[in-house]
């Protein structure tokens, strides 16, 4: 028993003050972000073992609320900070606030693959989700009723079509929601009526719907996305009280280098490089 | 008597190998003991957390406001009287299409599984020949041991264009799909349980009635069953109980549109898919938070009060069947 102790020991005296020296790199803000925090804060921990990342949601108000009070060093948002919030943390810490677009996010509508309906405004899509629009007819295609999926509302892409689609308004008690974008896409597959979205997806049997802006028809590909063209898109920021430096620093270098951009890829995102 | 056994086993010539046999046969019972009650302090124990996180819906200033019992229940202003919206600007918490999305979906399939279950259990029991009820018991049984996520996932995938062409539906995700999956899920559980009870019936009974000239077929309808009532009402219950609770399925193929309707080719929500599918991301602490632990505490008192209801009724039917025999 004791010749056990003492190597335990050991390990102990040698390992706390190397807990206690290490830096930490807190990060909190928007549900979305959450979970490419996450894997970015897995691997960067990986590569540098002595820093620690902590990642908490709450969403992109309570990150910012955070930054403010200096409870946080990174806040995540997946919109831009407000003048009101800039000015408050300018007025606070002499220094302008640092702002940083980490990742893409988009999303894409589908429909089933023999609808003739190709492309839709964003007011049309937002018509049909709210329920104003029940009939592809209105549309411009088939007498046939619309069967709208959306997803789980503990899905970022929930909040993010509710967003940036339906003007914060509320689904239409008629949408049917899945579980996960596959089982939308599986679902839309089947369904020859059927409307959903999701991220980036490829499958047989389902068309990706373009949409319209003006005259144009965009089609949501990685290059539309990345240059901002594709309406349904949005940046995703990682805000700081000033530019950053240190441990803080080779976060958001290793976030933005070509390994923390892949990483961006397999969450489900679009890189920004 | 066992008392009096005992103490005079006890007596002081003991030799060393029967005072450590006695010893072993203490601590096994302990253990036994120890494990009986390790079950009802982890039943007890989960009962106390789920209460306690669903609570702060009532003491929380804030959740009562956002979720309070009038919203949850009566029907509220705007363009939708009752609407499951957690996630909004202004929370819309009705609980309302929830029961309705439940109940209907817990009723087609206890339409469907109840007659089915019970039937084929008669008929492995009073008439298959051996040899097929040996082969039809395991494979019934073995229904049971598939993973709901791949029935829900079946229903989605194959079963969901059939059942929409074979009712003429507008929805391929309905009420109607997830009942028939469910059923699926269920059947096997009412099959083996009212099972057990019809064999379990005294084979004097049947030798009575064959006697008295009844045919087969009467035996089973007229004896048998009867005899096997409270069995196979405990067989329904526990359908019930399963089917109430039941998730993956039902997640994965009843549309979840958070409508109030009792159509059955209309898409559902309930109570336990809602659980599932939002538990994950919600903010701990939150009101939409206890708003799901509260969901579980209701489904909780369903299936409790569903027990007691049964377990009274079994022994009434019980009484009424002896007191008629004697």
């Amino acid at each position: 028993m004791k010749s056990l102790l003492k190597p335990l020991l050991a390990v102990f005296l040698l390992v706390l003050p190397a807990a206690a020296q290490a830096g930490t790199v807190t990060i909190k803000g928007s549900d979305t972000m959450v979970i490419l925090g996450q894997r970015w804060a897995e691997a960067f921990m990986k590569k540098n073992p002595n820093i620690k990342v902590q990642v908490t949601g709450g969403g992109s108000g309570v990150g910012l609320a955070a930054l403010q009070n200096g409870t946080t060093d990174i806040a995540m948002s997946s919109r831009e900070m407000k003048k009101a919030e800039a000015d408050k943390l300018r007025a606070r810490y002499k220094a302008p606030p640092a702002q940083r677009s980490v990742a893409k996010d988009g999303v894409t509508f589908y429909v089933h693959q023999s609808n003739p309906v190709s492309a839709l405004t964003t007011e049309q899509l937002m018509k049909i989700y709210v329920g104003d629009i029940t009939s592809w007819k209105q549309v411009g295609g088939a007498d046939a009723p619309i069967v709208a999926y959306s997803r789980e509302n503990s899905s970022g892409t929930y909040v993010f079509v509710k967003d940036m689609v339906l003007d914060g308004e509320d689904f239409a008690p008629t949408i049917q929601t899945l579980p996960g974008t596959a089982a939308v896409v599986n679902a839309v597959s089947k369904e020859k009526n059927s409307l959903g979205y999701g991220g980036a997806a490829y499958a047989e049997g389902i068309k990706e719907l373009k949409v319209k802006k003006g005259n144009e028809e965009i089609a949501p590909s990685a290059d539309n996305i990345k240059s901002g063209k594709y309406p349904l898109a949005r940046d995703l920021f990682f805000y700081l009280r000033a530019e950053p430096t240190g441990d803080t620093k080779a976060f958001i270098d290793f976030a933005l280098s070509p390994e923390g951009q892949a990483i961006v890829t397999q969450v489900g995102y679009f890189p920004v490089k | 008597m066992e008392q009096g056994l005992t103490r005079v086993v006890a007596a002081p010539r003991l030799s060393a190998a029967a005072r450590r046999r006695q010893l072993r046969e203490k601590a096994v019972a302990g253990f036994i003991s120890l494990m009986a009650f390790t079950g009802i302090a982890a039943l007890i124990l989960i009962i106390v957390f789920v209460a306690k996180e669903a609570l702060t819906l009532f003491t929380d200033a804030d959740a009562r406001h956002e979720a309070s019992l009038a919203k949850m229940f009566l029907p509220q202003e705007g363009r939708y009287p009752f609407r499951w919206q957690p996630v909004s600007d202004t929370p819309k918490v009705s609980m309302i299409p929830l029961f309705v999305g439940t109940l209907k979906i817990t009723l087609v399939s206890m339409l469907v599984a109840v007659p089915m279950g019970i039937f084929s259990a008669l008929f492995v029991a009073e008439f298959a020949p051996r040899r097929l009820r040996e082969l039809l018991k395991p494979i019934i049984e073995l229904l049971a041991g598939i993973p709901s996520v791949v029935l829900g996932f079946f229903a989605l995938m194959v079963l969901s264009p059939v059942v929409k062409d074979l009712f003429h539906l507008d929805r391929p995700l309905n009420g109607t799909l997830a009942g028939l999956a469910l059923a699926l899920a269920i059947v096997p559980v009412i099959f083996t349980v009212s099972e057990d009870a019809l064999t379990a019936v005294p084979r004097s009974y049947r030798e009575a009635s064959l006697a008295l000239g009844a045919t087969l077929w009467e035996t089973a309808w007229k004896v048998v069953l009867p005899a096997a009532a409270p069995g196979i009402l405990a067989a329904c219950v526990l359908g019930f109980g399963r089917a109430i609770g039941e998730t993956m399925i039902v997640l994965m193929a009843s549309g979840n549109a958070d409508i109030v309707s009792w159509n059955l080719g209309d898409s559902a929500r309930s109570l336990s898919a809602t659980i599932a599918a939002e538990m994950g991301e919600v903010v701990v602490g939150s009101p939409h938070y206890s708003l799901l632990f509260f969901i579980g505490v209701e489904l909780f008192i369903f299936t409790f009060v569903l027990n007691m209801v049964a377990s009274t009724w079994t022994k009434k039917v019980l009484q009424r069947l002896t007191g008629s025999a004697s």
